[in-house]
């Protein structure tokens, strides 16, 4: 039961990794690292650390997403649509 | 047993993949939030690894209950300890990171490292050939050095 919890979290945790590194979209790849960072929680509770899945849950996924769009915002790369350039 | 040892393998699996596309990011991006994303995966990363290190086959959180050590054995609660320290050191390097970004834009106008580069190249004076700064010495001082070779 365990096992196939921790299957779909690394999964789940790998492929929005994927999505962070391969969006054009800016605040799409935010989004996408909460998502790392809320899969990873559920991995440390599955590995007995129950405190660090708190912490991580809501550092990770609140205040670091919420500084990232801040910065967003702050130099202009607040999109909703996706546009061409180079990274 | 054999289900403890699946959960090892996968999140040694989970965290090396982390810091693998972590480290990808930061080496081959130009962009500098794109760099910030890189390092946040890879701290992701680093933490899962230490967490794993520390996990043991049938064991419970150390988590005492009443004062009674449980039956069962626990897992290693100092790397959990060092953890929960990187995980929040981790959110103020990124907040820092994140402010000299503004900083540059607010300066520079631009968050591409090339374009950086090339800018503070035109301040400072420094030649660029093929995206290094060359630090060539300056033409008046080469042509003083050979006026005064041949006067001597």
């Amino acid at each position: 039961m365990l096992f196939w919890v921790a299957l779909i979290s690394v999964v789940v945790m790998l492929g929005a990794a994927f999505a962070v590194l391969f969006l054009e979209n800016y605040l799409a790849a935010t989004a996408a690292i909460s998502v790392v960072s809320l899969a990873l929680s559920v991995l440390f509770f599955v590995l007995q650390a129950p405190d660090v899945a708190l912490t991580e849950a809501a550092v990770g996924a609140g205040i670091s997403s919420v500084i990232l769009a801040l910065t967003l915002r702050r130099v202009g790369l607040w999109r909703i649509e996706t546009h061409k350039d180079k990274q | 047993m054999t289900e403890s040892a699946g959960i090892i393998i996968l999140s040694y699996c989970g965290a090396i993949g982390l810091i693998l596309l972590g480290v990808f990011a930061m080496v081959m991006y130009r962009h500098l939030i794109r760099i910030i994303f890189g390092l946040m995966l890879l701290e992701a990363g680093v933490n899962l690894f230490l967490i794993t290190i520390g996990y043991r086959a049938n064991a419970v959180a150390p988590i005492l209950v009443d004062g009674q050590i449980p039956a069962a054995a626990m897992v290693d609660p100092i790397p959990q300890a060092m953890v929960l320290t990187a995980i929040v050191i981790g959110v103020g390097v990124q907040a820092l990171a994140l402010a000299l970004v503004v900083k540059t834009y607010q300066a520079y106008r631009t968050l591409d490292t090339q374009e950086l580069a090339q800018k503070l190249a035109k301040e400072t004076g420094v030649d660029i050939i093929e995206g290094t700064p060359v630090y060539l010495p300056s033409p008046l001082a080469a042509h003083k050095q050979i006026l005064e070779e041949k006067s001597t």
